[in-house]
């Protein structure tokens, strides 16, 4: 298996369903499953009703653009610069931070249409990115 | 309950190192430096030192500190988490001993070799599962790695919602560094700065560049807190503390508070400036100078706004009218702040405030009665009012 350069997120139990989720090609986001208030990042309680029962339901990808950074420095090993980090509404409601690609960095814009697409590194390590909607206004 | 401490304490010393990019001694060494200049600041022997505060991220834990500089028996030791949100919470743990009893003289610290040794946004790596590792383990893969990448997401939304401008965060940049001209200790004294060398200064994370970070420094800060009482009979004029408090609200992350509604204001700052004000009886009107946190420019312009002293998206306006230059409405980190002077993660700040209300700033403006400080944005976070006796 290639190396990878990305540093891995620790496995607990709060957070590594998730990341098997998106090992297998899914952004989750976590329901409560007495109040059903969706909830990111995933939680061991929540926060509006207190019950500890949770699953979880698979987004649609789909989401608009609340905000973003374009890193250029310090550039670590491994990650394109200018680096696209952005803020995504999720149409389900809850709000994800990831990574833009498949869009230049001058054409980054606030309340662009994204959808997600699940990145897989040398490693096989899987991590959702966005790209600008199919479709959306370029 | 909390108007139980208004008053009670003061500032009474402020010890500080030598500000470097190498300080060639251990941390340590500059938390005793520090210490012992504090002490000798105030007129107080060391041995008088019954308890300590300093940051969960210091390295210097309090007892060896205590052996270091020669302190006796310790009734209070304790250390704040969340960064540079600890700064001036560690004041408000003193004040709280302070005021009830528990500690008569406390030594408030932070010394670090933030330039030559551990830097600060280093990452994290290991197998350890904490909440914390897990809550920075949604930012890290994506290449979110460092402080002004967590911010500048903030940073953008805001000036995209205010129409704030580069030129905006650069005339923060320039007021401090203007400051740092008459302050020696500053790394940037005798180095000024122009708007054309703010906008031609490397892009960092966008919209930030390289003069709207603050430095990486090797020193220590120290500030020694005792009853207002006891300030009094000591050699400086007290710096009373007529507030201070600690803030976090819902919804609450270090440096990612990403979820919530809005991202264009600072919650737990305004919370902060509730509670303090509520605390000291006194509000924005009141208020002649301040060190507001400054890891980064656009977080002085938030900050206008959560204390109160203009309206949501006025703080731009109170950059432009100037109101943070000596003779404006409210001069802001007359000593360089952490852009300029130095960076001991807001310690030197609250150093600055004692200062400022002793009348021995660099750029000390005329007729100053009261002076804010705050601890780091974007974190949990505090407020602190020092006033004249």
């Amino acid at each position: 298996m290639a190396q990878s350069f990305r540093m891995k997120p620790p496995m607990g139990e709060d957070n590594g369903w998730w990341w098997q989720e998106a090992a297998a090609g899914r952004l989750a986001i976590q329901r409560c499953t007495q109040c059903q208030t969706l909830r990111h990042p995933p939680r061991p309680a929540c926060g509006e009703c207190h019950s500890f029962a949770w699953d979880h339901v698979t987004a649609s990808g789909r989401g608009t653009l609340c905000s973003f950074t374009i890193l250029h420095h310090p550039q670590f090993p491994g990650f394109d610069y200018p680096l696209i980090i952005i803020l995504v509404d999720l149409e389900e409601g809850t709000r994800f931070t990831s990574q833009l690609i498949n869009c230049a960095a001058e054409d980054v814009a606030f309340d662009m249409a994204v959808e997600m697409v699940m990145h897989e590194d040398p490693d096989g390590f899987r991590l959702p990115m966005f790209q600008p909607a199919k479709g959306a206004a370029a | 309950m909390s108007h139980a401490l208004k008053d009670k304490a003061a500032i009474a010393g402020i010890g500080l190192t030598e500000f470097s990019k190498k300080s060639g001694v251990s941390e340590l060494s500059l938390a005793a430096q520090a210490t012992l200049a504090a002490c000798e600041d105030a007129g107080l022997p060391p041995s008088e030192i019954d308890g300590f505060v300093s940051y969960t991220l210091d390295s210097t834990d309090e007892i060896e500190l205590a052996r270091t500089v020669g302190a006796n028996d310790l009734k209070l030791f304790t250390k704040v988490n969340y960064g540079g949100g600890a700064a001036v919470g560690t004041i408000l743990h003193a004040v709280m001993a302070v005021a009830t009893g528990v500690a008569d003289n406390v030594i408030c610290y932070r010394a670090m070799n933030g330039r030559s040794g551990q830097r600060m946004g280093q990452g994290i790596s290991g197998q350890i599962v904490s909440s914390d590792l897990v809550h920075w383990s949604w930012y890290m893969p994506y290449g979110m790695l460092t402080p002004g990448s967590w911010i500048a997401m903030i940073a953008n939304k805001y000036m995209h919602r205010y129409g704030v401008t580069s030129e905006d965060l650069g005339r923060v940049a320039i007021s401090q560094r203007n400051y740092a001209q008459s302050n020696p200790r500053s790394f940037f004294y005798g180095k000024p700065l122009t708007m054309e060398d703010y906008l031609a200064s490397k892009m960092i994370a966008e919209p930030l560049r390289l003069y709207d970070f603050c430095q990486e420094t090797d020193g220590g800060c120290a500030i020694l807190v005792t009853s207002a009482e006891r300030a009094r009979d000591l050699k400086q004029k007290p710096a009373v503390i007529r507030g201070v408090v600690q803030a976090s609200t819902r919804g609450q992350e270090q440096m990612t508070s990403y979820y919530r509604e809005e991202l264009d204001s600072l919650p737990e700052m305004e919370l902060a400036a509730r509670l303090v004000y509520e605390q000291s009886g006194l509000g924005p009107d009141d208020i002649n100078a301040a060190c507001l946190y400054d890891a980064f420019t656009s977080e002085i312009i938030m900050q206008l706004e959560s204390f109160g002293f203009c309206g949501r998206g006025e703080g731009v306006d109170m950059v432009r009218d100037g109101a943070l230059d000596i003779d404006g409405r409210l001069p802001n980190n007359t000593h360089g702040g952490l852009l300029s002077e130095a960076y001991i993660h807001g310690m030197n700040s609250i150093a600055e405030g004692a200062r400022l209300v002793r009348g021995t700033s660099t750029s000390q403006p005329e007729g100053v009665e009261h002076v804010l400080v705050s601890s780091g944005v974007g974190v949990p976070t505090g407020a602190l009012i020092l006033g004249r006796d």
